[in-house]
């Protein structure tokens, strides 16, 4: 017990009751056959902070560089070597910023989605802080779509934004994204709030195929999709390579910061747990005295 | 190079905007690290001779 209490760095106390667990889950597996494994049971054993916090701990650094690297190679690559478009000039280069950024708009939207089921249906505990993470990198990210997609359309269309489907659609998730960050901060009680959280993300997901098929289904000035997972795209490959980095090294970049966020609300959490359980203790040594 | 201000505001806004969300979560994490190892030393004693045997 006490070589798995210092094998977890958070210092919490589920590693000695998880090692008793195991234990007593040992003994019982020698009297009867061992029950069915539940759906999800395995995603438990990334509930323990301090495994989490190794794991991504070991991971941030990769996630960090390597979406630094790919991401400035993809944008340089861009601005500076590949072709500009025959009919709209130099303002397609605009296409390897705003492409990835919708596409980690929709993906992370995805994710909130997964942690959602994940808190809703298993209570994974992580799951509510993932979430709560991923909401504001995931609007920042819808942001930066909507704003680089209007710097794109006014040269483009004259216009710096039209309510076309596409761009409405987008917009839903973006306010979407800002309504699942204040109902999670709505309620005294931040269990409550997760729980509202997870719903409206869930209740939210119905806008991911609006916003990916919105182009085929209504008349929309935005253009229709030139890369698709089924069929080969049509587009040049001097322009397809950069935009495939700079998806990439984004989603690296995403995937590094909503892993930073959630590694320091842990801590955080740990933090108040901390204070809490010293405050009580105060109480009851000022009621003993008295 | 045409529609160079698009351009160079497009691209500002898709480095500056994640940078400063990563600057604001290293600090989040640095200060977190910090208060949790004055509260409880354990885990940051852990840390730091994880992070010397490296």
């Amino acid at each position: 017990m006490t070589a798995e209490t210092s094998a977890a760095p958070g210092g919490f106390e589920m590693a000695p009751r998880a090692a008793m667990f195991r234990s007593v889950d040992a003994l019982s597996s020698l009297a009867t056959p061992a029950p069915p494994k539940a759906p999800g049971r395995s995603l438990h054993r990334f509930a323990n902070p301090g495994r989490f916090l190794r794991l991504a701990g070991a991971l941030q650094p990769w996630l960090t560089a390597g979406g630094l690297i790919l991401t400035a190679a993809g944008l340089v690559w861009g601005l500076v070597v590949a072709p500009a478009d025959w009919q709209q000039g130099d303002a397609v280069r605009i296409m390897y910023v705003h492409v990835p950024a919708a596409w980690l708009a929709s993906a992370g939207y995805l994710g909130l989605a997964v942690c959602s089921v994940l808190s809703l249906v298993w209570r994974h505990p992580l799951a509510d802080l993932a979430a709560a993470e991923i909401g504001p990198v995931g609007a920042a990210f819808t942001g930066i779509c909507l704003a680089t997609g209007s710097l794109w359309g006014k040269p483009m269309w004259g216009a710096w934004w039209v309510w076309d489907a596409r761009l409405t659609s987008v917009l839903v998730l973006f306010f979407l994204y800002l309504g699942h960050i204040a109902l999670i901060r709505a309620f005294d009680d931040p269990t409550r709030g997760y729980r509202a959280g997870a719903i409206l993300a869930l209740v939210g997901v119905v806008n991911l195929p609006i916003i990916k098929f919105s182009v085929d289904w209504w008349n929309t000035l935005h253009q229709p999709a030139t890369i698709s997972l089924t069929g080969a795209p049509s587009m040049y490959l001097g322009m397809l390579w950069p935009l495939a980095l700079t998806a990439l090294g984004y989603t690296l970049v995403f995937a590094a910061l909503v892993t930073a966020r959630t590694r320091a609300a842990v801590m955080e959490r740990r933090i108040r747990a901390l204070l809490m359980a010293a405050a009580a203790r105060e109480d009851g040594a000022v009621q003993v005295a008295a | 190079m045409t529609h160079l201000p698009y351009i160079a505001a497009a691209y500002a806004l898709a480095v500056l905007v994640p940078a400063a969300y990563g600057l604001a979560a290293m600090r989040r994490l640095r200060l977190a690290r910090t208060r949790l190892a004055a509260l409880d030393p354990r885990p940051a004693r852990r840390e730091t001779r994880r992070e010397t045997r490296r």
